[in-house]
C-alpha cells in the first residue's frame, strides 16, 4: 500500500487514510484568460508515465492538503512538502536524482525562492480549487 | 519444368476474399481431422515493417486492430500497419471483465455504444472468427431509492434513443439472479435496470478475430515494435520511430489506451487524459450459478461468470496516476466486501487471480475520438473504464474518422475540443461508476 508521510502532522500515512488530488503545481487561469490557458488549466494534464508531482489530502488525519512527488511507473516516492511551495523544493528534486539521474525539472530552477516554502505571498491554504473531477471509486 | 506452380491456389488479388489463413468451418474441423490438426494455418502473419504504409496504427488492442478492419472493409484502405508495443490484445483487451452493453444516458454515447452492440451481435460470422457473443442479458441494480429513480430515467432515456432496456422489480430480479440477497442489511436490492441484449464475449477472441480478418486483407500487424518517436514537420506527421526502424506513413491514428498521454507528448499535443489503474479478479470455477452480469454501482462491484465457471469480478479504480498494470489491495477488499453482502454464496469461493490494466479517464468520462493539433494525426481514447463493450463501434467511427480526415455521425460529439467549448457528455453520472 502507498505510504505519505503527512508534511504537516509528520504522520506516515496509508493510501486509505489520504485522498488523491491530481496534478499539483497547477498555475490557475480564470476568467478574463484565453480559451486555451482555461482549457489546459481545467482539463489538460501532463499524466507523465515516471516522476509526478501530485496533490493528497490528509483526509483522515490532519485534513490539510499536501504535495508529493512520486513515480507513476514504480510507486517509489521521493519526498512530500507543504502545498504552500510554488515549485518543488530542492530536496525533493535531490531526491529524484539520486533515484533517476537522468531526470531534468521542467520548471525555472534559477530563482531559489520559498524552497522552506511557509509563506509565499498569495499563496494560502486554500492555493487553488480542486481542478480535478470527483475520481470513480470515491463516488 | 523446373517451375513449381501451386497446385490449386491462385494469388489472391488485394485478399478480397481468399482467407490466407483458411476459411474456419465445421467443414474445416472434419478436414483438419484427418490430418492430425497439424494442418491449421497461422491465424495472422508476423511480416516484417516496410518502410511506408498508408496509415500506420500504434496499438494492437481490440480498437487499434478494430480500426484497421473497418479502414479495410468500409473504406477500402488496406495498406496498414497495426504497431504494438507488447504483444496482440495484451493491454485492457485482455484485462477487462468482457461486458457489453448500450445502455447509456447521453444521445451520443447511446448511438455509439449501441452501434457497437449491433456490431457484436454479428461480430462472429462477420469476422468467420467465434468471438463467443453471450447476450445473456445484463442487470444494473438499485440499491438506494435515488439510484432507483436515476435508472428509471435512464429507462426512458434509452427508450428513446431506441435502446431496448426495461426496469425490473426486486422479486424479478431475485428470479433472474438467484444467488442475489435482495434483503442486504445495509443495500438491498430494490431493483434494477434490465438489458437483455447485453452480455459478454471472450475479450481475446475479439482481438485475434479482427487480427485474423486484418492479416487477411493483407495488412501487417507488428508486434514487439514501440514507438519510441514521433516524426512532425510543418504540422504534420512524416514517421514514426521504432524499436524496429523508422515507419513512414500518410496518416497516423494513435489507439493506445492508459498511454496516449505518452504518445501524444511525442507528437507535441497533450490531451484531457489522465492514467490510472483498474483491476479484477477471478475465483476459483464453480458449477454454473449466475446467467447474467450483475453490476452494482452503489457498492461499487460488478459480476458475472466465465463459461469456465470462474466467477469475474470487476471493481474500482485507483485515485491517483498510475501506471503498474496492478491494483491495489485496499480495493480488492472493497469490492469483494460489498459483493459478499448481496451475494453471499461468494464468501465461500478462493480467488485464483487478480490483476490491473491501465484505463484512460477523461473528464467527462467520456471518449475522444478526434483530430489533432497534428493534421494527419487521429486520436481514439478517454474509454476509461469501459472500454471493451465498445471496440466495434470505436474502430468503425475510427476508421471513419481516420479515412475521410473528418468525423462522421457517430464520432461528431466527441472531438476533443468538446473541452474547450464546454459540450461535455457527462457520462459520469450515469455510466461513470462501473462498467
Amino acid at each position: 500500500m502507498l505510504t505519505l508521510t503527512c508534511p504537516y502532522c509528520g504522520v506516515a500515512a496509508e493510501e486509505t487514510e489520504l485522498h488523491p488530488g491530481g496534478e499539483s503545481h497547477l498555475k490557475r487561469f480564470g476568467p478574463g484568460s484565453s480559451d486555451t490557458d482555461f482549457e489546459a488549466y481545467l482539463f489538460a494534464r501532463k499524466n507523465p508515465k515516471g516522476v509526478h508531482f501530485e496533490r493528497w489530502r490528509h483526509l483522515y488525519g490532519c485534513g490539510k492538503w499536501f504535495l508529493a512527488a512520486r513515480d507513476t511507473a514504480t510507486l517509489q516516492v521521493f519526498g512530500t512538502y507543504r502545498a504552500q511551495t510554488p515549485t518543488p523544493p530542492a530536496e525533493i528534486v535531490a531526491a529524484i536524482q539520486a533515484a533517476r539521474p537522468h531526470w531534468q525539472p521542467d520548471w525555472d530552477t534559477s530563482p531559489p525562492r520559498n524552497a522552506e516554502g511557509d509563506s509565499a505571498p498569495g499563496l494560502g491554504d486554500d492555493p487553488a480549487p480542486n481542478p480535478t473531477p470527483a475520481r470513480d471509486s470515491f463516488a | 519444368m523446373s517451375v513449381m506452380t501451386p497446385a490449386s491456389d491462385a494469388t489472391p488479388q488485394h485478399g478480397a476474399t481468399a482467407r490466407r489463413s483458411g476459411r474456419y468451418s465445421v467443414f474445416a474441423i472434419v478436414r483438419q481431422a484427418m490430418g492430425l490438426h497439424a494442418g491449421w494455418g497461422r491465424a495472422w502473419a508476423s511480416p516484417e515493417p516496410r518502410r511506408r504504409y498508408q496509415v500506420v496504427v500504434v496499438g494492437a488492442g481490440g480498437h487499434g486492430l478494430a480500426t484497421a478492419y473497418y479502414l479495410g472493409k468500409n473504406h477500402g484502405i488496406t495498406d496498414v500497419a497495426v504497431i504494438e508495443k507488447g504483444w496482440l490484445g495484451g493491454g485492457n483487451t485482455g484485462r477487462n471483465t468482457t461486458i457489453i452493453r448500450s445502455n447509456y444516458l447521453q444521445d451520443p454515447s447511446a448511438a455509439i455504444y449501441d452501434k457497437s452492440l449491433k456490431l457484436y451481435e454479428t461480430l462472429s460470422q462477420d469476422l468467420n472468427y467465434n468471438v463467443m457473443f453471450s447476450p445473456r442479458g445484463l442487470i444494473m441494480l438499485a440499491q438506494t431509492e435515488h439510484e432507483m429513480r436515476g435508472y428509471r430515467r435512464t429507462v426512458h432515456a434509452n427508450h428513446l434513443q431506441g435502446v431496448a432496456t426495461r426496469w425490473i422489480d426486486a422479486p424479478e430480479l431475485k428470479r433472474l439472479v438467484p444467488i442475489i440477497n435482495i434483503a442486504g442489511p445495509r443495500y438491498p436490492v430494490l431493483g434494477g435496470l434490465y438489458q437483455e441484449r447485453g452480455g459478454t464475449a471472450r475479450h481475446d477472441a475479439v482481438a485475434w478475430g479482427y487480427a485474423r480478418a486484418c492479416s487477411d486483407m493483407g495488412m501487417h500487424i507488428i508486434q514487439n515494435c514501440e514507438v519510441t518517436g514521433i516524426d512532425t514537420a510543418g504540422g504534420r506527421v512524416r514517421a514514426v520511430e521504432t524499436g524496429r526502424g523508422r515507419i513512414e506513413c500518410d496518416k497516423l491514428a494513435i489507439v493506445v489506451a492508459g498511454h496516449s498521454s505518452a504518445l501524444a507528448g511525442m507528437a507535441g499535443f497533450r490531451l484531457p487524459i489522465e492514467s490510472v489503474a483498474l483491476q479484477a479478479l477471478v475465483s476459483e470455477p464453480i458449477k454454473p450459478c449466475l446467467d447474467v452480469v450483475v453490476m452494482a454501482n452503489t457498492v461499487h462491484g460488478y459480476l458475472s461468470q466465465s463459461d469456465k465457471g470462474e466467477m469475474v469480478i470487476g471493481g474500482g479504480t485507483d485515485g491517483f496516476n498510475n501506471y503498474t498494470q496492478r491494483g491495489s489491495w485496499q480495493h480488492v477488499e472493497e469490492t469483494v466486501r460489498a459483493l459478499i453482502e448481496t451475494f453471499p454464496m461468494l464468501s465461500r469461493l478462493k480467488m485464483l487471480r487478480q490483476w490491473g490494466g491501465i484505463v484512460d479517464m477523461t473528464g467527462d468520462r467520456s471518449p475522444i475520438l478526434s483530430a489533432t493539433p497534428v493534421g494527419n494525426i487521429f486520436v481514439n481514447c478517454g474509454w476509461g473504464t469501459g472500454g471493451f463493450k465498445a471496440i466495434p463501434g470505436s474502430g468503425w467511427a475510427m476508421a471513419e474518422l481516420v479515412a475521410r480526415g473528418t468525423p462522421g455521425p457517430l464520432a461528431a460529439a466527441f472531438g476533443m475540443d468538446r473541452f474547450a467549448e464546454g459540450r461535455f457528455i457527462d457520462e459520469s453520472v450515469a455510466a461513470g461508476v462501473a462498467h
